[in-house]
């Protein structure tokens, strides 16, 4: 299949996942909740653009379905129900950061580099396609995981993760002929996370009206 | 989806192992009452582990499929169903009062039976999958599982523990899932595109061919991945504060079992590069992690108020000592991980049935208001004393027999290792004999009310602690050397 793979192809490939990474950015300086999952809901739409052009120049019917669960779930239901959240719990003005926004972009930066420079050295023998994709992969998953350390709040740790499996799912597309297997797995577990997420928001919100991790914080370690 | 493949499974051995754990899963989420519920969930645990032995007796060909057994796997196999089966029998004495307190109600108590099933079938899962995708898939569901059943309590901690649980496992499950990728992409030249390329038999064959940097990578994302798992500093944060604030029983399991399931996922992953001769040394990287977890965790045993918060880390510290084992291989060292490791859990798991029971009569887990238990509970009392030196690794029992061949064998090779390994020992040894004293001896303080404790799976832990220590079966010790001559 290779030989079917014309430069234009795999410039659009590594446009969707660049810009991928660019809305990973984008989620680390948003400083209001709805602006958070906007971002977060514009970077499924991309993610399911750029598996759906994978399964197009990979010839994999079966990679159309994993963009179908990333844009239903990813970009509408669970955006949808995170806002539900959001509005119910009333926390939609501000985000708290542990760090300041200026220091997270470098650091981000940094991690983005990192990546680049550990994946394309490792990969120098792959296929082109897979080698630049995995490397934005990674980019994505450091950046989602840096979002879950920079944030309190239990809203946007949720999106920090969910971000970071965006970038899961970029490297398992990228994988070429990667079975079924693995691909529904990740949207699975999105989905029983969410759930578990759910309920722990919920349980949280009633026991104590807050989804501000820090008002958990205070019982950390020995009780005496 | 793999379990359409299971639709119409081939009743054998092999599939009991897992037919059996998520069939009572099914029956005991509709099934309501106490009573019925909690002796059906010992009564599978117990099935699962005859069709184990079973397994063991008549090991079947392997056939390609998604699962498969062989010698190392199938020690672990054992050691879970085992001591899933005896913590079932202790979870029923346990839950039971813990309904009558009214800490837990029927509800969550069928869910907890649920998820205990639950739990087993992805342990299971995990360790017969012939496929790295499928045992990330069932690390993943018994993460889940597990997560849910440290918050059933509900209070502020219980949700806090389950919370940091939950974002930490994510994140190590995460990492080990692009790890896994890597895998695959270092395969697919070399085995092809699909299906093939995920599964284990096939991928240990062929590993000498692999691109070495991809493989070089995927490991550092694994070991970050599946160490979160096993609980090894710097990425153990999770594991004190789920140990303590879940039911006991989960704490058991989690200590005996989950850490052991983690860390055979890391161990077939390091037979993949040490089969590669181009790929780097995975054992210097566990031999570091190992170390740091066991000195780390050595110094935190003397900070502890909360008992299963001490035991907690002790888990973190024994981890970190198998790790150190398997890191140095060799057929000696790694005959010494396994046999610790299966120590291990018998002697943790033994320690949290008793730590439970006094937790419960006391109703507290402050370390400074548990006083004289020998005393008070004569029967519960001589169990952690036992159990307490057993895992500070004094002779005669099965642990000093584990930890003298781990020093002797890094002694005889590394002698410079030897000395932090001691040290570590040593450090730990201190601080549990120091509490040790204080909880067992002395005037007894808090209610001395007798407790209604089944001390069946306790004693028979320890038992089989103290045998090991004196006399291993000629079989067995064959059998973890062909394990540890498998592992490299």
């Amino acid at each position: 299949m290779n030989g079917q793979l014309t430069s234009m192809s795999l410039d659009i490939a590594h446009m969707l996942a660049g810009a991928l990474v660019l809305l990973s950015f984008m989620l680390l300086y948003q400083d209001r909740m709805y602006g958070l999952l906007n971002v977060f809901a514009l970077q499924a739409v991309v993610l399911s653009a750029s598996v759906a052009w994978q399964a197009h120049i990979q010839h994999a019917p079966h990679l159309y379905v994993t963009a179908m669960i990333a844009l239903v779930l990813k970009a509408i239901v669970i955006p949808l129900a995170l806002r539900r959240v959001v509005a119910k719990l009333g926390i939609h003005r501000t985000i708290e950061t542990v760090v300041g926004i200026g220091p997270t972009m470098l650091a981000g930066m940094g991690l983005v580099a990192l990546s680049m420079v550990v994946m394309l050295k490792a990969t120098a023998h792959a296929d082109p396609l897979a080698r630049e994709d995995l490397a934005f992969a990674l980019s994505v998953v450091l950046l989602g995981l840096m979002m879950m350390v920079t944030r309190r709040n239990a809203v946007s740790q949720v999106v920090g993760f969910m971000s970071l499996e965006n970038g899961l799912i970029l490297a398992a597309a990228g994988a070429k002929g990667m079975p079924l297997v693995v691909e529904i797995s990740v949207a699975f577990s999105v989905l029983v996370a969410f759930i578990v997420i759910g309920v722990f928001l919920f349980r949280i919100r009633e026991r104590f009206d807050s989804v501000d991790v820090q008002a958990l914080d205070v019982f950390r370690g020995e009780r005496q | 989806m793999n379990f359409a493949l299971w639709a119409l499974p081939p009743f054998d051995a092999l599939h009991a192992v897992l037919i059996i754990p998520a069939g009572a899963a099914v029956l005991l989420a509709l099934l309501p009452g106490y009573w019925l519920a909690a002796r059906l969930n010992a009564l599978a645990a117990l099935a699962t582990l005859i069709a184990a032995v079973l397994l063991v007796l008549e090991r079947p060909a392997n056939s390609g499929g998604y699962l498969f057994v062989d010698d190392l796997n199938i020690v672990f196999v054992v050691l879970s169903t085992f001591v899933g089966f005896t913590t079932a029998v202790f979870s029923a004495s346990y839950i039971g009062h813990e309904l009558e307190i009214g800490r837990l109600t029927p509800r969550y108590l069928r869910f907890y039976h649920t998820m205990y099933q639950t739990l087993m079938f992805a342990m299971n899962l995990g360790l017969l999958a012939n496929n790295i995708g499928l045992m990330w898939v069932a690390i993943e569901l018994a993460t889940l599982t597990t997560v849910l059943m440290v918050g059933i309590y509900r209070t502020h901690e219980a949700l806090e523990a389950a919370w940091k649980y939950f974002i930490l496992g994510s994140v190590g499950i995460a990492l080990a899932l692009f790890g896994t990728i890597l895998v695959y992409m270092a395969a697919r030249p070399v085995i092809g595109e699909g299906h093939d390329a995920m599964v284990w038999t096939a991928l240990i064959e062929k590993a000498h061919a692999f691109s070495p940097e991809l493989l070089n990578v995927a490991f550092v994302f694994l070991m970050l991945g599946y160490g979160t798992k096993v609980g090894l500093a710097p990425l153990h944060a999770w594991l004190p504060d789920a140990h303590a604030e879940g039911p006991t029983p989960i704490s058991a399991v989690l200590s005996g079992l989950l850490l052991n399931v983690a860390l055979y996922a890391l161990l077939r992953f390091k037979m993949l590069l040490a089969a590669n001769p181009a790929a780097l040394a995975p054992g210097p990287l566990m031999v570091t992690m190992g170390l740091v977890s066991l000195i780390f965790a050595g110094f935190m045993l003397y900070r502890r108020r909360d008992i299963k918060r001490m035991f907690a880390f002790s888990s973190i510290e024994h981890m970190g000592l198998i790790t150190f084992a398997f890191g140095m291989g060799g057929a000696l060292a790694n005959f010494a991980g396994l046999l610790h490791m299966t120590m291990h859990s018998l002697t943790k798991s033994a320690i949290f049935f008793a730590v439970g029971h006094i937790a419960q009569v006391k109703s507290t887990q402050k370390l400074a208001d548990i006083r004289g238990l020998t005393v008070s509970h004569p029967a519960l009392g001589w169990g952690l004393v036992i159990g307490v030196v057993a895992i500070a690794g004094l002779p005669p029992l099965g642990i000093f027999m584990s930890e003298f061949l781990i020093v002797s064998s890094t002694f005889a090779r590394e002698p410079l290792l030897a000395v932090p390994v001691v040290f570590g020992l040593l450090v730990a040894f201190g601080a549990l004999m120091l509490r040790l004293g204080e909880v067992a001896f002395g005037e007894p303080v808090g209610s001395t009310a007798p407790v209604e404790a089944s001390y069946v799976p306790l004693f028979a832990h320890l038992g089989l602690v103290a045998v090991a220590g004196i006399y291993l079966p000629a079989p067995l010790v064959e059998w973890f050397q062909s394990v540890a001559r498998l592992l490299g």
